[in-house]
């Protein structure tokens, strides 16, 4: 498989549960090793690089993140860890003071994780992505288990990034109309290659059918495409 | 990135301020604790003198090694007798107290975040119960067992040799376990079910060498494993203290690595850490400090366990004060259990392991009440 993304721009790969999501994403960043290919950020081959060269370049939000007694400014801190050498500097604190701003975080700033809500702690997952100045961002699965304010305000939050630092974006979405409204193209995976990849033009009841096995119906509500089971 | 409109927190700053507060509240603790613990005896010798005596004997010992005579305005202040006790009998006790306690606590919470788990210690890997087991081999099969009975206390007849045959079975476990974690790539529940399955083999090869024992190689093997700190003195303190002190500085440098652990492995790794390696050399030195300590002082349990998860509660999981809150704080209690030990039932001496274990057993069944939930 190959497909590439553009800076200010989302992707989502979507696919059934085991087609190999969420690896693909860990392969991005070499978390996982892949025994062939390679992954271009920029002109640089990120498989051929440090982990530590690698964590300047893509920040990884994983599905679920461990917490502990920690405030959130510390375990947004932790974001800056590959550029910290021995002392953690002003620069850095201004910096994840910055993205503590940015998400609207001031109120919980220092307050300790192990007692934040899931929305909230999804938040400082991404703001200690963010401060990690990267050019690509990894988000596996960024809306699964919130309500629904959470997962506009999550999307708003990523579109947002996005759009002002310039970033690239993948994600890996099981809400399909989520992604819809919030991605600029889209990855459908099936039987371990791309099955269809695309604009939106891509998403059609034919494509979903043959991706999940379910027949649906796709209609536009207020602009976005809507995806409908048709059972 | 854009991230330009941030400044300095002044609030996380006094956070942070006082975390390094409360270390530096338990630094004077402990110096002012070392000067108690030298002080009480069979022999009282007043604080004030204690503190003359170590001032004015660092400065004679100073001048004399750098070859240059400082002058010295404490000279002759403290009598010759109380001198030598508090230089040649009762500091190295307490320097070997401190350097026991702090190597012990600090690979406490590398091996927590290493393992995965609260409950970690220097001793989840089995490495007490493989030294305890080279000890009786020693006793038993070296013949270093014929015990003399002095009075209050036994001594083993020749402790060198018990002393390296704990060792180098410690070191036989560290090495097992090691071997297996890097086929199974690190993962912590691989690390400590190896480390309890190794614990089980050498109690059971212990009790198999204890069954075939006389009465006086039972008592030297059962004498062996009572933790006490009075076994250091000038000769071991050194053999102790710099791999203790090389291993804590160790940790913390690496204190942003084992929060980056906290967070989950994938985390880490995408943060660029190289999860295997921190948990093996990690590993590694716990069980190198763990090994020493063991072999020279004899098994000193809950140390290891407790201190970390006290200093949680008071500044928290941040590694980069939880590390050196762990070190002071392990110090302060074996030296204060080392201290207790020695007065308490005066003229007897009490092994430290027992206070230790006194003071430990509670807190850690409060931990157990409490669950795995979060330290």
């Amino acid at each position: 498989m190959e497909f590439s993304v553009e800076n200010g721009q989302i992707v989502s790969i979507m696919g059934p549960n085991g087609v190999g999501k969420t690896t693909l994403l860990k392969c991005m960043n070499a978390i996982l090793r892949p025994k062939a290919g390679s992954v271009m950020v920029g002109d640089d081959d990120v498989l051929t690089l440090e982990q530590l060269e690698i964590a300047k370049r893509i920040g990884y939000v994983p599905q679920r993140c461990e917490t502990g007694r920690l405030t959130a400014f510390d375990a947004i801190l932790l974001g800056r860890r590959p550029y910290i050498r021995w002392k953690v500097t002003e620069h850095d604190l201004k910096l994840v003071d910055a993205a503590i701003k940015r998400l609207c975080l001031q109120d919980l700033s220092l307050r300790f994780i192990d007692e934040m809500s899931g929305g909230e702690l999804q938040k400082v997952s991404i703001a200690r992505a963010l401060v990690q100045e990267p050019r690509v961002l990894l988000l596996d699965e960024p809306t699964s288990s919130l309500d629904l304010r959470n997962q506009i305000e999550i999307m708003d939050t990523v579109r947002e990034a996005v759009t002002t630092h310039d970033v690239a974006a993948v994600l890996t979405m099981h809400d399909l109309n989520t992604a819809l409204r919030y991605s600029d193209r889209f990855i459908f995976l099936k039987g371990g290659t791309i099955y269809a990849a695309g604009g939106s033009e891509i998403v059609t009841p034919e494509v979903i059918a043959a991706v999940y096995g379910v027949p649906v119906e796709v209609e536009t509500h207020r602009g976005f495409p809507l995806v409908i089971p048709a059972i | 990135m854009h991230l330009a409109d941030g400044e300095v927190p002044q609030e996380y700053l006094h956070y942070t301020g006082r975390k390094i507060s409360a270390i530096i509240g338990g630094v004077i603790l402990l110096i002012l604790l070392l000067i108690l613990s030298i002080s009480v005896g069979a022999v009282w010798i007043p604080p004030a003198e204690v503190a003359t005596a170590l001032v004015s004997g660092l400065i004679e010992r100073v001048s004399g090694l750098l070859n240059l005579s400082f002058p010295n305005p404490f000279a002759g202040q403290v009598t010759q007798m109380n001198d030598s006790i508090i230089w040649n009998i009762r500091l190295p006790q307490a320097l070997a107290g401190i350097a026991a306690g702090l190597g012990l606590s600090v690979a406490g919470v590398a091996m927590q975040s290493i393992l995965r788990n609260p409950l970690g210690s220097p001793y989840t890997l089995g490495i007490s119960n493989a030294a305890a087991f080279g000890a009786a081999f020693a006793v038993m099969i070296l013949g270093a067992g014929t015990m003399q009975s002095t009075g209050t206390s036994v001594n083993i007849s020749n402790p060198y040799i018990t002393t390296i045959s704990a060792f180098a079975f410690a070191l036989l476990a560290t090495f097992v376990i090691l071997g297996i974690s890097k086929i199974r790539r690190a993962s912590p529940e691989v690390m400590v079910l190896a480390g309890v399955a190794l614990g089980s083999l050498f109690t059971a090869g212990t009790m198999f060498l204890q069954y075939f024992a006389d009465d006086t190689q039972l008592a030297a093997m059962v004498f062996w494993t009572f933790g006490d700190l009075g076994r250091a003195s000038w000769n071991e303190l050194p053999i102790i203290a710099i791999p203790v002190i090389l291993a804590a500085v160790y940790f913390y440098f690496n204190s942003w690595n084992y929060n980056a652990i906290d967070a989950g492995d994938e985390t880490a790794k995408g943060l660029g850490v190289n999860v295997e390696r921190i948990r093996l050399v990690g590993m590694l030195l716990a069980s190198m400090v763990t090994a020493i300590v063991v072999a020279f002082l004899g098994v000193i349990g809950f140390v290891g366990l407790v201190c970390p998860h006290m200093v949680r509660r008071v500044i928290g999981d941040d590694h980069r004060f939880l590390i050196p809150g762990s070190c002071v704080a392990g110090a302060v209690l074996l030296l204060a259990a080392d201290t207790v030990a020695r007065v308490m039932l005066a003229p007897h001496i009490l092994p430290v392991a027992i206070l230790t274990a006194f003071m430990g057993a509670p807190v850690f069944l409060y931990l157990l009440v409490r669950g795995y939930a979060r330290y």
